[in-house]
């Protein structure tokens, strides 16, 4: 039964299909890319895409190839690429928010909002509180 | 003709049209962290393109490229962050 099957032919249609899912994705990453309003919308669309396309792509390679080694540095590639995106992403959004980029208009921000204004209230409240021990270390200073 | 290999030729192309609307993005792109993502995504682009060669030729020795680029491409990306936080503060 096993003789009957052309496993170069198998391969090939898996390793086919594979990639093209994956550059499927990676068009439509592309597209958002170029499409979206926000930087941040943006950030999202390629981050989730295009990692999701590099996988697809290299899996492809691996299963045409058929060799355990390189099957071990596409998964390396694909781990690799899967847990620095979102830091990369995660990174460069918190900086463009420090930057003061502008968000899209229709963006819900009442929740942000919410949480940048508890952060400087307790950001006063605690530098109001190292003043406070400032100037009763100083008093006590002054008064021994 | 083989269908595999017009597969790969279309994923080619596909990728190549990639690259041109993300070096649009990168080209137009407001702000300094667009066009940090922009290369980000070029860096992704890339690799795959690397990948898809390395099946064309039935060279597997590409495979390596891929692996340095995709290190590069984070690092890049996460330098050019630290520099972003650094003018914003000075």
């Amino acid at each position: 039964m096993l003789e009957n099957i052309d496993f170069v032919l198998l391969r090939e249609l898996i390793s086919c299909v594979l990639i093209l899912a994956g550059v499927l994705f990676m068009l439509i990453a592309n597209i958002g890319l170029l499409r979206f309003p926000d930087f941040y919308i943006r950030m999202s669309a390629i981050t989730k895409g295009a990692t999701l396309g590099l996988g697809l792509i290299l899996l492809g390679i691996g299963v045409y190839f058929n060799q355990s080694d390189i099957l071990l540095k596409v998964f390396l590639v694909i781990g690799f690429s899967f847990v620095t995106a979102p830091v990369a992403a995660h990174v460069i959004g918190r900086t463009a928010v420090q930057n003061k980029i502008p968000f899209w208009q229709k963006t819900n921000l009442k929740e942000f909002k919410d949480y940048l204004a508890k952060e400087h209230l307790e950001q006063v409240q605690s530098q109001d509180k190292y003043r406070e021990q400032a100037l009763k270390k100083k008093s006590d200073d002054a008064g021994t | 003709m083989s269908p595999f290999y017009l597969t790969l030729t279309t994923a080619m192309v596909v990728l190549s049209i990639c690259l041109v609307l993300t070096a649009v993005r990168f080209a137009v792109g407001p702000t300094l962290p667009d066009r940090v993502a922009a290369f980000d995504l070029i860096v992704a682009n890339v690799i795959g393109i690397i990948a898809i060669y390395t099946e064309f030729t039935n060279n597997e020795d590409f495979i390596d490229v891929a692996i340095i680029l995709s290190l590069f491409g984070f690092l890049g990306s996460i330098s050019f962050a630290y520099y972003l936080m650094k003018i914003n503060k000075s």
